[in-house]
């Protein structure tokens, strides 16, 4: 090994250290609501304090979300790659559960930014 | 010119062998993204065995064949980016004298991570997935000096039977 070496690997990691504490890129508080998006576009609100399950229709397939205990989950999807089932429960904001060959997101969101971006919009 | 035929077709099998073998192991992570990258041992010998623009198709090449025989073309743009991404990343670290395999190495495998989370934000339409980058800056950091070190001693090997 180099000298280069250690310093470009200890760039990275202080690359890494610095915006996992910054909090730009951290997990945040815990959120009310569970927001999917297809494409890019919300096409559900899930209410975390209730307890449903629901089919989401995505781009190239479907996946059942679950909503239990104040967290959202996806429990099965007929994707290839299985990564949105495999992902842990979320419920914090930042937080969020990808599928992308089916083009879906789920993320969390708290309600007082709702009244904010229907009036941007 | 035979000779660098069957270098590149050696090569080439060698990587999708390698991604073959890395899509059976689980990985015991629930974060989508983290990965060994067992092909980016053979990209990086290629580069100081062939040379980088070999290395480059190489690369190409595996992604493309890998995608049609086991992903599908859903992930193939996913695939392509990193690809572009790392090699760029590893041509640039390549170049300066005082950086070796390692060092490389390491900057392919966080520069992969970085390059697909860029297309997965482009593709969601939604910059949900940049929450991953710090955890895939430090995965990418620590797979890429375990396949640094691989490459290390297979380039030594290799290069003692060579002479």
């Amino acid at each position: 090994m180099k000298k280069l070496d250690f310093i470009i690997i200890a760039v990275l990691l202080i690359a890494a250290g610095g915006l996992y504490f910054s909090g730009l890129l951290r997990p945040g508080s815990e959120g009310a609501y569970g927001v999917v998006y297809v494409d890019g576009k919300e096409v559900q609100r899930y209410d975390l304090s209730q307890n449903t399950e629901d089919t989401i229709t995505g781009a190239n397939g479907t996946n059942v979300i679950k909503v239990q205990d104040g967290k959202i989950s996806v429990v099965s999807a007929d994707c290839r790659d299985q990564i949105c089932v495999n992902h842990l429960p979320i419920n914090r904001e930042n937080e969020s559960i990808v599928c992308l060959p089916h083009k879906v997101v789920i993320e969390i969101e708290n309600g007082e930014d709702n009244s904010i971006d229907a009036v941007v919009q | 010119m035979a000779k660098k035929t069957a270098y590149y077709g050696i090569f080439a099998a060698l990587a999708i062998l390698m991604g073959y073998v890395e899509a059976v192991i689980p990985m015991p992570v629930p974060i989508p993204g983290i990965k060994i990258g067992l092909s980016n041992i053979v990209v990086v010998l290629c580069m100081y065995i062939m040379g980088t623009k070999e290395a480059f198709y190489i690369s190409i090449v595996r992604v493309i064949i890998s995608a049609l025989l086991f992903r599908g073309f859903v992930g193939l743009w996913y695939s392509l980016a990193g690809a572009f991404v790392s090699y760029g990343a590893m041509l640039a670290v390549h170049r300066l004298k005082d950086a070796s395999i390692i060092g490389v190495s390491v900057t392919g495998g966080v520069f992969h991570n970085i390059g697909q989370i860029v297309v997965a934000c482009i593709i969601l339409g939604r910059n949900v997935v940049l929450y991953l980058i710090p955890v895939l800056i430090v995965s990418g950091v620590a797979a890429g000096f375990a396949i640094g070190l691989v490459s290390k001693y297979c380039l030594s090997y290799i290069q003692k039977k060579r002479e």
